[in-house]
């Protein structure tokens, strides 16, 4: 288990990360996501002991890794790192980079290098290679099997899918949850894409200008997220204002049934998903539309004074721009506190 | 390549005129080769023999070893020491320092070895050699070394550390073994300069090939002994160049991917921070604060007096003329190869360029000596005149030349000359509009170091320059040799001046940021 307690770190007087408390479960899946520039990357180059602490404590497995002054080197963490672009040593060959945290005297050494190659999904004879003979995909399964050869207490993944194709991605990422739990090794993954924090966590950590906005598992934060940002960061979001009385909240939008006591105004989420087109409801026009396969994506304004509210509805179902719709919200919507 | 098969039966030049251009000044940069091959093979065994094996060729071959196998490890471990205190520490000054341990460079290496034959009459021998070509030549490998070292991907070093190596072991695994394409092509660059280097080695009493040719033929002319010696000087630079090449292999260093956009990680001396401050300053204070000193001092002695401008003015004028013209036509006769290797890069261009290019690995005496003997036995008109002076200036700076276009060239996508005409430009027009345009600056400044290359060039310029030819480098060199140290600091002083701009370009060159 990792706990990070008060971690901050500054550069130049500006906090890079600020006062970030959480917790890795052992064995679990802990996913950091954010825009460009919330520190994300910071935080896992601290954990991993690149940069020192300038406030706070770093535990991991009850063993104090960094506090008020004292830091224990990373090469003596055993924290496995697996940056962006894998990167492989240029000068070894890809048993080399593997074998490179094992000691040469080990005697199942290179049985070890062969079963990790087999285990990332490459062949055998790819062992004597050299990385730039290798595709960007393969350069990172060889960069996974390098960080599982040294037995990690934890291992930190940062963006590893990001220079991958999108097809490749989606698999790289099923292949990496999958190893991963079979080693049972606790792991944090940094990134941008929201999509792929929400598959691959089993907690999830949204990071805002160096500061945690809201942590907890992905359901919960993508359906009750702690603010609008997180709400808007997460998926498309439609929030309006409503006031609240006995469970149902009054908006533009028609009633929407809500798990919420309080009486007044309130503002309410409502994922698009959650809107369908009904005979009655909240009146809107659409104004544009988009073929998408198996959808047809519309983009209707509300007559209230609403924004734009954007609408997947079946492929099946023909609508013109100009086409006058009425909007009702099925299921709860959620009220920022 | 729908027409592969065809294609392999016969070698079609993609553009024969430039390819003939070409092939003619490949022809032409092989003549001292022909000329090395031509001696042996008239020579006769008996000839070879009694002139090659000989105790003053062993102990020429001794001292060549010695003066390898000492200045080039202690150039690459001072190398490498110097460029990691000021790449990868907390050094104070760093910057300042990197400028101070590349300003020798701006020497010749004939100038440094007169602030020390003045500065310290009875160092000479094995010693001061080693010492003074320590100090002239170390760039070549900081240079390089340094470049590579802020090239690196810092997300390697990072992945050793959290893979559990201590910060000796990530030198040693995962930095030193990148380093070694700099290492070497520093070494190797040191190494060919050594063997053709002949006033530094004069002045400081240490016989090595070239200063033995040279003063031979200085007696004797073209006789056979100098050019059987010269037969051995190249033998020895193919040598060392294969050496290199041998163990460089097909080894890529090159950082796989775009890498990390990180600073690198930089190594606090803590306590000795300050003391190690030591090594660039004493370093500085050999390199540069002993020449400063021995020239002020006879700058000082000799007063106006020394500044005899009836005699320094025309040396500026004849080196002014030499220099431009040579690095002019140089620039041009470059020209057809660079373009080819640039915009039509094929097996046939390949060793068409290596003929080019191995001509920088011979010293001037052995281009002066195959223009000496081609001249006298065919072209005797064209024996010390000028225009054999400018063509060896070609043949030893053909490569610089051709380094320098390339990139100018590469430049200049060949798409824009396409979307030129697109947009309709006549063909010349669009030629001239984007890869002429684009290309100059690269091409002036390659042949601006061509120029300063010139300027300082005395080897071949003392065996091939007409009567009556005084450069600069000349001047200092006659009054160096009569001992009068006064009257050749002014032309010293003039020789520095002209090579700082390399030095800053270098430098500049070196500093710039390279990526993906």
């Amino acid at each position: 288990m990792l706990v990070l307690d008060g971690v901050t770190k500054l550069y130049g007087g500006q906090p890079g990360v600020r006062d970030v408390s959480l917790t890795a479960p052992r064995g679990g899946r802990t996913v950091v996501v954010g825009p460009s520039g919330s520190g994300k990357t910071t935080l896992l180059r601290l954990i991993a002991g690149f940069e020192n602490l300038d406030a706070g404590s770093l535990t991991l497995s009850h063993r104090s890794l960094c506090k008020a002054g004292q830091s224990v080197p990373p090469h003596r963490r055993n924290i496995a790192y697996v940056a962006q672009e894998g990167a492989l040593f240029p000068h070894m060959s890809i048993g080399e980079n593997i074998g490179f945290a094992v000691p040469k005297s080990d005697a199942g050494r290179s049985a070890r290098i062969g079963e990790l190659l087999e285990r990332v999904g490459l062949p055998p004879e790819m062992i004597a290679r050299r990385p730039h003979e290798l595709s960007g995909g393969q350069q990172q399964r060889v960069a996974l099997a390098r960080a599982l050869a040294q037995k990690p207490d934890l291992m930190l993944l940062d963006e590893p899918f990001s220079a991958l194709d999108t097809g490749l991605r989606e698999a790289m990422r099923d292949m990496v949850g999958d190893l991963l739990a079979e080693a049972g090794i606790t792991t944090i993954l940094v990134t941008h894409d929201q999509a792929e924090a929400l598959a691959f966590a089993d907690h999830l950590v949204v990071m805002r200008a160096g500061s945690v906005a809201d942590a907890g598992p992905p359901q919960r934060l993508y359906a009750q997220p702690a603010d609008v940002e997180t709400a808007r960061f997460l998926g498309e979001a439609i929030v309006v204002t409503g006031a609240l009385e006995n469970g149902v909240a009054h908006t533009p939008l028609g009633m929407i049934a809500v798990n919420h006591p309080d009486q007044g105004r309130a503002e309410i989420l409502v994922r698009p998903e959650h809107i369908v087109l009904g005979p009655d409801g909240a009146k809107g026009v659409i104004t544009h539309r988009a073929y998408r396969g198996a959808q047809w994506r519309l983009e209707i304004k509300p007559d209230a004074d609403v924004p734009s509210i954007i609408v997947d509805v079946p492929a099946t179902v023909e609508h013109q721009p100009g086409d006058v719709v009425f909007l009702q919200v099925a299921g709860k919507g959620h009220v920022f506190a | 390549m729908a027409d592969g098969p065809r294609r392999r039966l016969r070698w079609r030049p993609a553009h024969p005129v430039v390819t003939a251009f070409a092939v003619l000044t490949g022809a032409l940069c092989l003549l001292p080769l022909m000329f090395v091959v031509y001696i042996a093979a008239t020579s006769g065994w008996q000839v070879i023999a009694d002139l090659v094996l000989r105790p003053k060729v062993g102990a020429l071959l001794l001292n060549t070893f010695a003066l390898l196998g000492l200045v080039l490890p202690l150039s690459v471990a001072l190398g490498l020491g110097l460029a990691w205190l000021i790449e990868r520490t907390d050094l104070p000054f760093a910057r300042f320092w990197s400028w101070l341990v590349v300003a020798p460079l701006a020497l010749p290496a004939f100038v440094h070895s007169y602030a020390w034959s003045a500065f310290m009459p009875r160092f000479h021998g094995l010693g001061a050699a080693v010492l003074v070509s320590i100090l002239a030549y170390l760039p070549f490998v900081y240079l390089p070394i340094a470049a590579q070292l802020r090239r690196l991907d810092p997300a390697l070093e990072e992945m050793a550390q959290s893979m559990g190596k201590p910060p000796h072991l990530v030198f040693l695994q995962v930095v030193l073994p990148q380093l070694r394409l700099a290492i070497m092509g520093g070494a190797l660059l040191i190494g060919l300069h050594l063997m053709a280097e002949y006033g530094l080695f004069v002045l400081t009493r240490f016989d090595t090939f070239a200063t033995v040719i040279v003063d031979q033929f200085q007696s004797a002319y073209s006789g056979p002994s100098a050019n059987l010696l010269g037969g051995v000087l190249v033998l020895l630079c193919l040598m060392l160049l294969g050496l290199e090449t041998g163990l460089r292999g097909e080894e890529r260093y090159a950082r796989v991917g775009g890498g990390a956009a990180r600073g690198r990680m930089v190594q606090a001396l803590g306590k000795w921070r300050w003391i190690v401050l030591i090594v660039p300053a004493g370093l500085a204070a050999l390199s540069l604060g002993v020449p400063i000193l021995t020239l002020g001092r006879w700058l000082w002695a000799g007063g106006a007096e020394i500044w005899q401008f009836e005699f320094i003015l025309p040396a500026l004028s004849q080196t002014a003329v030499l220099a431009l013209s040579g690095a002019l036509l140089t620039t041009l006769a470059a020209i057809p190869m660079a373009w080819l290797a640039v915009r039509a890069p094929s097996k046939v261009q390949r060793w068409l360029e290596g003929s080019h290019t191995y001509v920088g690995a011979l010293p001037g005496v052995i281009i002066a000596l195959a223009l000496v003997t081609i001249t006298v036995q065919v072209a005797l008109p064209l024996y010390q005149t000028v225009a054999t002076l400018l063509f060896a200036y070609v043949l030893m700076f053909m490569p610089r030349a051709l380094v320098g276009l390339r990139t100018s060239i590469a430049q200049a996508p060949v798409e824009l000359e396409r979307a030129a005409a697109s947009l309709g430009r006549k063909p010349l027009a669009a030629v001239w509009h984007t890869t002429i345009r684009l290309a100059a600056p690269g091409a002036a400044a390659s042949a601006a170091l061509v120029a300063l290359g010139i300027t300082t060039e005395l080897t071949a310029t003392l065996m091939l320059a007409p009567n009556g030819t005084r450069t600069l480098a000349m001047r200092f060199w006659s009054y160096t040799s009569e001992l009068d140290f006064a009257s050749a600091a002014p032309y010293a002083v003039l020789m520095i001046l002209f090579s700082c701009p390399l030095v800053i370009l270098l430098q500049l060159q070196a500093d710039r940021p390279e990526r993906g």
